[in-house]
């Protein structure tokens, strides 16, 4: 589904990216975890088409395109979405007008007509219960005076609406608690599904424990270091990042 | 003959007594006075120069050196259809047409409104209401200092006259239609309104200026609107001059106790635009809410002048002005808030945000707060900035295409001020508008 080829990304000069490697199966929950500035939301960024980033050398595959050469908005058609470690926030556009109008984009791309507003009225109350957000919530800004709890879920609400085949989490699970994060990690498994991939983002092995990942991988200095399966996560919480560092320099 | 002015400041001056003459067959000795008066502080003040204050953002050379003359009638460039094409689709009004400044009773279509509601050409009304003209105009829109209001004064012919008795609720609004057509010369047109809104009257009032051509004309309008204690009012001022038009225009309210005027200004058209609002919270516990929208483009220059007067204690005033910028285009901002002694528990509040869609737009901004009281609330708040570009890229990364992306980001800066009006029709048709000004917009880049 996903295959990245010695990705190297600049920004602004400098190289974030330095020839990262990864491959996602269809239906597979991959995680990356990593330190702070290790590229994580570069890589998610650019993933979903992000123009401030440069890719400078490599390639990305996906369901069988070259996923660089398309608009963010032809990915997230293709089936790409983007959770944002930020999301932003948008004064005057409501939130219900942004999902319709996302989920229209993606239907009409797909040649299917749009949704009528009774339609999609009731798909997102549907989804909003299950979150346990407020009816409130549909005509306020988007993200607009959310607290970080509630733009999170906000998150996750809209990959609920626009089911993407492959769904990047860049730390939906930093600044939440235990409760807002249950209710994310049900959110996600609940979409869990053969034909759909996973990339969780990850600063923390905690939301881990909810969301069981089939690889885990760890990113170090714009590269992945050292991949494995669940119980990477484990040692990594419990040696920390100091461990992979020493590893690497003592290769060096 | 015509008549005519060119770039000295005598030739308005000469050419009042031949216009007296010309457009008023018997004029009322009162409104003679007053008009000689005017035409007395316009040659004292002439045109205003960047030296002054108020106008320091904007240059008039383009009008104080052009040459103007009295419009024709015009007549024959306007029919019915030509009216349904400028006219607001499915609004339900009282329609008065102006061609050229003058009352075209063929085309206006004014309807029955409950007892004792006037509406009519402000000409007429010299005649028919003389005693509420002679109480009323030129009391409030003080031409003794203002160049554009004294010039206004000496020579209007026409404009809109609507008294609202005590108690009574105009039904339909009062849509005012502005057609300047396209004249051989370049036309100075001044149109001249009054509304009068009586103790717990209502009333609703749309001046729409539109022009036949893209020519170049010079549109200086006074619009006196008086509330009465409690009256409720809202005002429309929609600017679609052409492109290479002047238009100044001054909006004067005078508020009595507990009165509420809403009051929404969208300009778009115009080469040099100064849009005057200037309202007076004269009476406890009055609302002033002031809107208005300024989008020019290519060249324009649009210049909006407020001046929120709060004359006595508990009143609250907002306003809300944005601007979307491009091109070449300039922006002024002036918005001065005067809070007279006396009125304590003022809550005053003022908003000006600015998108530049281009490297080469300008906009100046300046709050002015004069206070000779205490116990006051004022806020003012000014922004400029470009289109965010994370809150794109945001919405693009949920599947909407990067034109729709700007569409939204912009309207949702212009909702701000189109949300706040009550008569769908004309909130619809200037979103429409100002949709077509984006495609444009969009189209260019
Ligand atoms: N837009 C940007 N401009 C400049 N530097 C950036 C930008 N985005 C990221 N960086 C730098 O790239 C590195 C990786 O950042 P990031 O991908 O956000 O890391 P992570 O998400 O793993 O914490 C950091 O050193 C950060 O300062
Ligand atoms: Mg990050």
């Amino acid at each position: 589904m996903l295959e990245i080829r010695n990705l190297h990304v600049k920004v602004e000069d400098k190289e974030i990216l330095k020839g990262l490697n990864l491959t996602v199966n269809k239906g597979e929950i991959h995680s990356i975890m990593g330190p702070n500035g290790s590229g994580k939301s570069t890589l998610s960024q650019v993933l979903a088409g992000k123009d401030a980033y440069e890719v400078t050398d490599g390639e990305v595959i996906f369901n069988g395109k070259d996923l660089l050469e398309l608009d963010p908005e032809d990915r997230a058609c293709e089936g790409i979405f983007l959770a944002f470690q930020y999301p932003v926030e948008i004064p005057g556009v409501a939130n219900t007008y942004l999902l319709r109008e996302a989920l229209n984009a993606k239907r009409k791309y797909n040649d299917l007509k749009p949704l009528k507003h009774v339609e999609f009225g009731k798909l997102a109350r549907e989804k909003m219960k299950d979150l346990e957000i407020d009816e409130s919530f549909l005509k306020r800004s988007v993200n607009e005076g959310f607290s970080g709890g509630e733009k999170k879920r906000n998150e996750i609400f809209q990959m609920q609406i626009l089911e993407p085949s492959l769904a990047i989490l860049d730390e939906t699970d930093s600044g939440l608690d235990i409760d807002a994060l249950q209710v994310v990690a049900k959110g996600v498994n609940s979409m869990k599904s053969p034909d759909r991939s996973f990339l969780i983002i990850t600063h923390y092995q905690r939301l881990l424990n909810y969301i069981v990942p089939d690889y885990v991988h760890v990113i170090y200095d714009g590269q992945i270091v050292k991949s494995g399966g669940k119980e990477l996560a484990f040692e990594l919480e419990e040696k920390g990042y100091g461990w992979i560092e020493e590893e690497k320099a003592a290769k060096v | 003959m015509a008549i005519e002015f060119n770039n000295k400041v005598e030739s308005y001056v000469n050419g009042l007594p031949e216009f007296q003459k010309t457009y008023f067959k018997e004029i009322p000795s009162w409104l003679s006075d007053i008009k000689n008066e005017a035409i007395k502080s316009f040659s004292k003040l002439g045109f205003p120069t960047p030296l002054d204050e108020d106008w320091r953002f904007t240059n008039l050379a383009p009008i104080s050196r052009n040459s103007f003359q009295i419009a024709s009638n015009g007549i024959s460039e306007v029919n019915k259809e030509s009216i349904d094409k400028f006219s607001i689709p499915s609004l339900d009004c009282h329609k008065l047409i102006f061609v050229n400044g003058r009352y075209v009773s063929d085309l206006s279509d004014i309807k029955s409104d409950a007892d004792g509601i006037v509406i009519k050409s402000l000409k007429e009304a010299l005649n028919s209401d003389k005693d509420l003209v002679e109480k009323h105009l030129g009391k409030y829109a003080e031409y003794k200092n203002d160049a554009f209001i004294s010039l206004n004064t000496a020579y209007f012919e026409d404009g809109v006259f609507v008294y609202v008795p005590k108690s009574k609720i105009a039904e339909k609004p009062v849509y005012v239609l502005n057609i300047s057509t396209n004249e051989e010369a370049q036309s100075l047109v001044n149109p001249r309104n009054l509304v009068i809104v009586e103790d717990n009257a209502e009333v609703k009032v749309v001046e729409h200026y539109v022009s036949t051509a893209q020519n170049v004309y010079l549109s200086n309008v006074v619009t006196e609107f008086v509330l009465g204690e409690n009256a409720n009012a809202e005002h429309y001022m929609l600017e679609l001059e052409s492109k290479k038009a002047f238009n100044i225009s001054t909006l004067r309210i005078q508020q009595k106790r507990s009165s509420n005027i809403k009051s929404h200004s969208i300009l778009l058209g115009g080469a040099i635009v100064r849009n005057n609002v200037h309202p007076v919270l004269n009476g406890e516990g009055c609302n002033s809410d002031i809107f208005g929208l300024y989008l020019p483009k290519d060249r324009q220059h649009m210049d909006n002048f407020m001046r929120v007067e709060h004359a006595s204690p508990h009143c609250d005033s907002r306003q809300f002005y944005n601007g979307i910028l491009d091109d070449k285009a300039r922006g002024v901002f002036h918005g001065r808030i005067v809070v007279h002694e006396g009125a304590m528990l003022t809550d005053a509040k003022q908003t000006n945000r600015n998108l530049l869609l281009s490297d080469t737009a300008q906009i100046d901004t300046k709050p002015q707060l004069e206070i000779y009281n205490y116990d006051v609330k004022c806020t003012h708040g000014a922004t400029i900035g470009q289109m965010d570009d994370e809150a794109i890229f945001y919405l693009k990364s949920r599947g909407i295409p990067n034109k729709e992306a700007r569409r939204i980001m912009l309207q949702s800066f212009t909702n701000e001020t189109l949300e706040s009006m009550s008569l769908e029709p004309v909130r619809e048709s200037m979103e429409n508008l100002i949709l077509e000004w984006f495609e444009e917009s969009f189209a260019n880049k």
